[in-house]
């Protein structure tokens, strides 16, 4: 973990969740890490609530090292590759910086923020992949020489503290939740101790310190050409943009129990160290605050991912699969589910097992995916709930319905968790079926406040479950009247039941964009052919070759229109051939 | 697939006009106008109903079979009398009807193309067909460009987009600091637009009059100088003029200009009880046809007769007025006349100022879907549902706003949210 020691959130706790679906470990090992577990969006509903969870650096780190180490039949190998060997358009070998090669029949190429990184700190410009460790140059310039679309982008993270010099008394507490809401499926219980945040916040004299020396940060200096996140500015961005703002939010986040360090988050920068330590130390709290590492910000290479398939392999490079910033992403959970998949494919090359592709209607990694390979990016890319045109359907809390069957399929999924999987499915069916054939007593549903209907049709204990979810009201009232049902079912069957009306209306629209996504495009088409296209979209259509009509819709710029001009072309195509048999 | 809707002959006056409907539901709906189903390639006669049961018009009625139509799916097509009224009548009472909507440009042939319906014959003249279609769609995204709705869809757009920025914001970033008052970011724009919306649909038939020609009739009891004053406006004998009663047996139509504005100015059979069955049927006909025009002009036969059938607007003159020596019309001596078309042109100016931009049958189906996904976002908001709810209603309203003007894209809420608040802890 580079930057924040954090993992999950909304719409990144959506990703971890589903994740841990198909079975990789990043739920598992964020449990484990977890010092303090808040669920996102708790007051609204299921569909945007999104589990996070503060994580033990060290933690994390052991249990991930544990766990390769654990794989049999996996040897690694610690070494600076500095080229990848492509004979006849399908990677070979990568080649490392001895000269030696290690023969593959698939690469996942992961390169995080190291591709020809460079550190910024002020006017000074350090060659790194982050802190204290060297970035990859031979590799970045090997590619650049030989694949197209390579782009910069940038993120900065902040300075980081030492706990003891802060005053922890008179700043605020964000505390944990009382009730964790787990990152994964298997997960049953807390595993370290649980230690709350601290919040303070930024004021005029920081904003000053800042202001007046807009300068010095590298972002003005002119030194970075890189697109950053709009999502994430630094506390320079914040303070020119946001000049109306008298401050700006501080949390303080432990990064571990046994660390002395602090991660303030929301104040990434790349001034000048001294300038730095000056803005700390105007903030409530930090008047004396030790600083351990300066924040920086970075600048990386990533290949546009619209060079990329559905299953990560890049389109002219068979056998060689991407995951991660080199993508354009940011975040550790948009890149873990790009790991996951990306690896899946690469063991399916290798192995000729089937290929593992998610879609817009089951994921959000199939919405990051299809986002990444069709449109590219322009900043580095998060997960929004608000990319997800399914989001009702596709929640963190059915991930494991949703995916663990398509695990299950791709031999992804262990032996222990199919089980434990079919168990929880076998019970959540009963459970459902049971409340839904028996009807709610009027009298106890006055005791509970619930709803009775007024045309004297009884209510059943499904329809009261989603009324509690609705109403963000605990269903363990329902207990005492469901015998053998527990209660992370008897929710399970609320949220259900919360959102089944909404769902038909986006059922019917996913239907719709799955019969375009259907009708397949042949690769030979020729799109300077269609007369009635502008001149603009036939260079775009060319460019990209979408395989389908479904990804020619979400090609920028298209309209009903010419979707119906490409859909005639291959019609009569298709016709022609005919004839011509 | 949904059950499209369109009129599938060319818009404006004509004989016949032919709504055709394809789709699941294609026979559904037949039922539902006509009362029931030809089988499949039979024609059948019958009176089309609206959803309150009364009489559009009469006409032929026929359906095809799946996998036996243009488009491959059931289809059904009634053939009416080709007036601009009846047209938009029937198709209101289509759209009325639960799972049918308005056809896009082009959506026809674009179903057949999917089921693989167009003939080894058309093969060749296919591709001149979809250049023509595209064409008109062409020429139809224009005038929407240019005018003023699209000026307006857009800014409902950008209302819209406002709201579900708010929204969004508030769904995605909530461990962010966000203003406290989004509530009152959500709601503000959604009821502008609300207001704004209603306002063009109630427009919609001046709208539709504007477009099509406002249809002006004249009216009165039997020998009251219907016709001479028809005569008068037209400038030539359209309509059969004598002094004998019940001249005019049926509908007579002149089609002219009036200050720019387009007219169809209607002669309807006198009023009186007559032994003549074809001219009972007239005056019936006549009088429904009144009925349904934009504005009545009744002709006084005396004085003190009282009009029957008019509505407020409706201009009220005595007819024969030298006879009378009093005010009013007379055309034999042109005493009036003038001022009549004045009175009416200036009622008919009025009304198109109420006029929606808006004009084509489409986009008003867009609009009131549009209006129905904010309707149910605000009564969402007000019962405090989950804004993840609410925001699929305001979805619902952009996406019917981009069938008229193009699509929205989720950078651009994003685009918002990070333009309108300091979003990155």
């Amino acid at each position: 973990m580079s930057c924040n020691p954090a993992i999950g959130g909304i719409g990144k706790g959506h990703l971890v969740r589903e994740i841990d679906a198909l079975d990789g470990m990043m739920g598992c090992a964020g449990d484990y890490a977890a010092i303090q577990y808040r669920l996102l969006n708790r007051s609204r509903g299921p569909a945007v609530q999104g589990p996070r969870v503060q994580a033990d650096r060290e933690r994390y780190a052991a249990f991930v090292q544990r766990y390769v180490a654990a794989q049999q039949g996996l040897d690694v190998i610690e070494a600076e590759v500095v080229d990848i060997r492509v004979d006849s358009g399908e990677a070979k070998a990568i080649v490392l910086a001895d000269g030696s090669e290690i023969l593959a029949r698939a690469i996942v190429l992961a390169t995080g923020t190291f591709l020809r990184g460079e550190i910024h700190v002020g006017t000074e410009r350090i060659a790194a992949g982050r802190r204290g460790a060297p970035a990859a140059e031979r590799l970045g310039d090997r590619l650049r020489e030989a694949a197209d679309g390579i782009g910069r982008l940038k993120t900065g993270t902040p300075a980081r503290l030492v706990a003891s010099s802060i005053d922890w008394g008179v700043i605020g507490e964000q505390p944990g939740d009382e009730y964790p809401e787990f990152l994964s499926f298997q997960t049953s219980t807390v595993q370290a101790r649980q230690v709350p945040c601290g919040v303070t916040e930024t004021n005029a004299r920081t904003h000053e310190i800042i202001a007046k020396n807009l300068h010095l940060s590298a972002m003005h200096v002119g030194n970075i050409s890189g697109v950053g996140p709009r999502y994430c500015p630094s506390i320079e961005d914040k303070v020119v943009r946001f000049a109306e703002k008298s401050g700006h939010n501080v949390f303080l986040e432990p990064e571990g129990l046994s660390s002395e360090l602090v991660y303030p988050n929301g104040i990434s920068t790349s001034l000048p160290g001294d300038v730095q330590i000056e803005f700390l130390r105007s903030i409530k709290g930090l008047e004396n605050v030790e600083v351990r590492h300066i924040g920086y910000a970075i600048e990386y290479d990533y290949l546009d991912p619209r060079g990329l398939r559905a299953t990560l392999e890049h389109r002219h490079i068979a056998g060689l699969f991407l995951a991660g910033q080199i993508n354009g992403t940011t975040g550790y959970e948009e890149a873990g589910a790009q790991g996951l998949l990306a690896g899946a494919n690469a063991a399916a090359r290798a192995t000729g097992a089937e290929e593992l592709v998610l879609s817009r209607f089951d994921s959000y990694i199939g919405v990051m995916i299809d986002d990444l390979i069709h449109r590219g990016v322009s900043e580095p890319y998060r997960m929004f709930t608000s990319r997800a045109e399914y989001r009702l359907s596709i929640r963190a809390d059915n991930a494991d319905q949703r995916l663990t069957p398509i695990g299950v399929d791709t031999n992804l999924v262990s032996e222990d968790r199919k089980q434990a999987f079919d168990e929880k499915m076998n019970r959540l069916q009963a459970s459902s079926k049971k409340m839904s054939a028996d009807f709610v007593d009027p009298d106890v549903a006055l005791a509970l406040n619930l709803l009775v209907s007024k045309t004297g049709k009884k209510r059943s204990w499904r329809d009261a479950a989603g009324q509690l979810v609705a109403e963000k009201r605990s269903c363990a009232d329902l207990l005492p009247y469901l015998p053998g049902i527990d209660l992370s079912d008897l929710e399970q069957v609320g949220r259900d039941a919360f959102y089944e009306p909404y769902l038909e209306r986006q059922l019917r629209e996913a239907e719709r964009l799955k019969r375009e996504n259907a009708v397949m495009i042949p690769q030979e088409i020729d799109y300077t052919l269609i007369a009635s296209l502008s001149n603009e979209l036939k260079t775009k259509l060319s460019n990209h070759r979408p395989n389908t009509l479904g990804e020619a819709e979400r090609i920028e710029g298209m309209t009903p229109a010419a979707m119906s001009a490409v859909l005639a072309h291959i019609r009569l195509q298709e016709k022609r051939h005919r004839v011509a048999r | 697939m949904d059950t499209i809707v369109a009129l599938a002959t060319a818009q404006g006056r004509a004989g016949v006009a032919i709504i055709r409907a394809s789709g699941e539901r294609a026979f559904e709906l037949c039922e539902a106008i006509a009362g029931f189903a030809p089988a499949g390639r039979d024609f059948r006669w019958a009176r089309f109903r609206d959803a309150s049961g009364s009489v559009i018009d009469t006409g032929l009625v026929l359906t095809f079979e799946q996998g036996h139509s243009f488009t491959g799916e059931r289809i059904c097509e009634f053939q009416v009398h080709g007036s601009v009224a009846v047209v938009a009548a029937m198709l209101r009472a289509c759209l009325a009807v639960e799972g049918v909507r308005a056809a896009e440009a082009g959506e026809f042939t674009r179903r057949a193309f999917l089921n693989g319906r167009m003939d080894l014959t058309e093969v060749e003249a296919l591709a001149d067909l979809i250049d023509a279609e595209t064409d008109a769609q062409r020429r139809q995204a224009l005038d929407v460009m240019d005018g003023s709705a699209r000026a307006m869809v857009e800014r409902w757009r950008e209302d819209l987009l406002q709201s579900l920025a708010m929204m969004e914001a508030a769904l995605d970033f909530a461990d962010e600091e966000l203003p406290d008052d989004l509530t009152v970011q959500v709601v503000t724009p959604l009821k502008a637009v609300q207001t704004s919306l209603q306002h063009q649909m109630a427009g919609r038939r001046a709208s539709e009059s504007v477009r099509g020609g406002f249809e002006v009739a004249i009216v009165g009891r039997v020998n009251a100088g219907k016709s001479t004053l028809l005569n008068a406006l037209a400038g030539r004998e359209a309509a059969i003029t004598s002094s004998r009663e019940g001249t005019t047996r049926d509908v007579i139509e002149v089609r002219m200009e009036l200050d720019g504005l387009s007219v169809t100015l209607i002669d309807t059979a006198g009023l009186r009880q007559s032994d003549d069955e074809i001219e009972q049927t007239g005056i019936e006909r006549g009088q429904a046809r009144a009925a349904r025009a934009d504005l009545r002009v009744f002709l006084q036969s005396a004085p003190d007769e009282v009009p029957m059938n008019v509505t407020e607007g409706d201009i009220i003159i005595l007819s024969k007025a030298d006879l009378w020596g009093l005010e009013g019309l007379s055309v034999r001596n042109g005493q009036g006349v003038t001022e009549l078309v004045d009175r009416i042109t200036a009622e008919l100016r009025e009304r198109s100022r109420e006029s929606s931009v808006f004009t084509r049958e489409r986009h008003f189906d867009k609009l009131s879907r549009a209006l129905e996904g904010i309707d149910t976002a605000l009564t969402a908001l007000e019962r405090g549902l989950d804004w993840d709810l609410v925001a699929e209603d305001v979805k619902a309203a952009i996406r019917a706003l981009d069938g008229i003007i193009g699509r929205v894209d989720v950078e651009d809420v994003l685009g918002r949210i990070f333009a309108s608040f300091c979003i990155g802890k």
